[in-house]
């Protein structure tokens, strides 16, 4: 478990780990709705975490703590 | 296109790794890229911000160094102890220039040192008291500091002394916020991360003390981060910002205050010079305070009248205008610099190894002025500033992480640029091999180099560094002799 902070850009969700400075895009999330968002993302170098589903974040930037499932670090 | 072609600049990497033994090259070997602009992730080809090899003469710093001398030593009023052995003080003797307006010793700190000169017997006994007695005769001494920050350098770690609770005791006695930092130089792998722990710093010590107590301010107030006023770099980025109808509420760190940090919750963007060491607090800001965020490039007209018109897009159009105003009024001016100076340096090639944001952010400065970058590396970077150093770069250049006084030496005798720019361990052994070169830390005892003024400075000391007249008279006369003569017989 990590925490990671996820923010917009004009290009979509951004992924972002502090304590490794790790920044990705986010190419898929598996819930992206007011009610349920979070779930298994997917990023541009082809790692994938997990965020317990939850109600969207008001707003972005948002940290949340994630768990690595797979892929580079 | 680079000086070399895409083949000759790999085999120069591998001519260059064949001497280390294998498991070195092994590691080496990854530090090390020729430069390929459809690569849109730094990362595939790239390893950066790892453990330097042992053996292998890296140049760089450590936490502390990170901390003491590049985030908290040029905010002026703020005391910066550095607290373990006298030693690692070399970081905190001002040695980068960072000017401020103040007078030093009586309410400006920037170039004054303060150690707790650690003995034997602190090790031992633990320095807790030791800081605290500092902290005391530092107040009664130069009572017109606003804060002090505790930085701690490896023993302290080592022994577990307490200096948050130190802090946090005498902090409550003489009335002013003291910050510890834990930036044990034994952290992390280079100074990078002494930045990133400094951040955090101020996020929880300084940053929320007036959460809730601060006022509007105005629609266009802004912050400068990570410009930390070397020769005067701030003051030059800052005029351009207030020209263009912004309001500049603080400037981290050069030249700045605690007030300064305090206030810049209020601000309506964060500009961010050097990304490396203030992303940080950008991000954190963002999350907390609903501030964006945006990096700048300040060096060379093409460069600045970019992040000019970009900062400006976040406003509304009295700054839009603002921004057009300033870019024309200076650009005649600009224009008769780069007619004076680009015959001289047009076609040039240029070798940096530097670190946080110069080897990206001053390409453009040197494009201006004809000249072309065809190899550049960082001390300390991450995976996200060769995303952006690749984009900046020529196709076939040269790109290394972290490299060794070998690599750098191998590659400058290869690849034969005309100024090599980097730091002061390197100065004197490319002057040694006849290679014109430029601190590019610390502007060579010049500066400023940010903004319209800085460029002009910029181009003056390129220009007197590439065609020194010194560089024509490297052969003693005796072998200037022997050279012609054996000319002539050829
Ligand atoms: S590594 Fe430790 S001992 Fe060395 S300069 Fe840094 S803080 Fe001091």
């Amino acid at each position: 478990m990590a925490n990671i902070m996820i923010r917009k850009s004009d290009k979509g969700y951004v992924f972002y780990m502090p304590k490794r400075d790790i920044e990705d895009s986010i190419v898929s999330m598996e819930f992206d709705s007011p009610e349920k968002w979070g779930g298994e993302i997917k990023l541009g170098n082809g790692g994938i975490y997990y965020i317990e589903p939850q109600v969207a974040p008001e707003r972005l930037p948002y940290s949340v703590r994630a768990k690595r499932i797979d892929g580079v670090e | 296109m680079g000086l070399l072609n895409r083949e000759e600049a790999e085999a120069l990497i591998q001519e260059v790794l064949e001497v280390y033994p294998e498991k070195a090259k092994k590691d080496r070997a990854k530090h090390l890229m020729v430069n390929d602009k459809t690569i849109t992730q730094s990362k595939k080809c790239i390893t950066s911000n790892r453990k330097s090899v042992p053996g292998v003469m890296t140049q760089r710093g450590c936490a502390y160094a990170g901390a003491r001398g590049v985030v908290w030593g040029p905010f002026k009023d703020i005391i910066a102890i550095s607290h373990g052995p006298i030693g690692c003080g070399q970081y905190s003797r001002g040695g980068r220039r960072n000017y401020f307006a103040g007078i030093s010793g009586v309410d400006s700190f920037c170039d004054v040192m303060f150690s707790s000169d650690f003995q034997e017997k602190d090790v031992v006994f633990g320095g807790d008291k030791k800081l605290a007695k500092l902290i005391d005769e530092v107040e009664g001494l130069f009572p017109l500091s606003k804060a002090l920050s505790v930085q701690s350098e490896c023993p302290i770690g080592l022994i577990g002394d307490d200096i948050e609770a130190v802090s946090k005791k005498k902090a409550a006695e003489i009335g002013k916020t003291v910050v510890p930092v834990r930036c044990e130089g034994f952290r992390g792998v280079s100074q990078s991360l002494g930045h990133h722990i400094s951040n955090d710093a101020i996020r929880d010590w300084i940053l929320p003390a007036r959460d809730g107590k601060l006022d509007e301010g105005t629609p266009y107030d802004v912050a400068i981060l990570g410009d930390y006023n070397i020769g005067g770099d701030a003051w030059a980025s800052r005029i351009l910002l207030e020209e263009m109808g912004l309001n500049v509420v603080a400037q981290w760190s050069g030249d700045g205050t605690i007030v300064e940090i305090e206030n810049t919750p209020k601000v309506k963007l964060n500009l961010l010079h050097c990304y490396r060491s203030m992303n940080y607090i950008a991000r954190h800001m963002e999350e907390k305070y609903n501030i964006p965020w945006m990096e700048y490039n300040f060096f060379g007209p093409s460069k600045i009248a970019e992040s000019l018109r970009e900062i400006a897009s976040h406003f509304d159009d009295t700054i839009k205008e603002g921004a057009e105003r300033v870019i024309a009024k200076y650009q005649p001016m600009m224009d008769a610099i780069i007619a004076k100076y680009k015959p001289r340096l047009e076609g040039k090639k240029v070798m940096l190894y530097v670190g946080g944001l110069r080897p990206r952010h001053t390409i453009g400065a040197y494009e201006d002025l004809g000249m072309e970058v065809v190899g550049a590396g960082y001390e300390f970077a991450h995976n996200d500033d060769y995303d952006r150093t690749i984009k900046e770069m020529k196709d076939a250049t040269l790109i290394y992480d972290d490299a060794t006084g070998y690599e750098l030496e191998e590659f400058v005798r290869q690849v034969k640029p005309d100024l090599v720019g980097s730091g002061i361990k390197e100065k004197y052994a490319f002057h040694k091999m006849g290679v014109p070169f430029r601190q590019m830390h610390s502007w060579d005892y010049s500066g400023p180099y940010h903004g319209y003024d800085g460029f002009a400075v910029f181009a003056r000391d390129m220009d007197m560094t590439v065609n020194n007249p010194c560089w024509s008279m490297f052969k003693a006369p005796w072998q200037q002799e022997e050279v012609e003569a054996e000319q002539k017989v050829a």
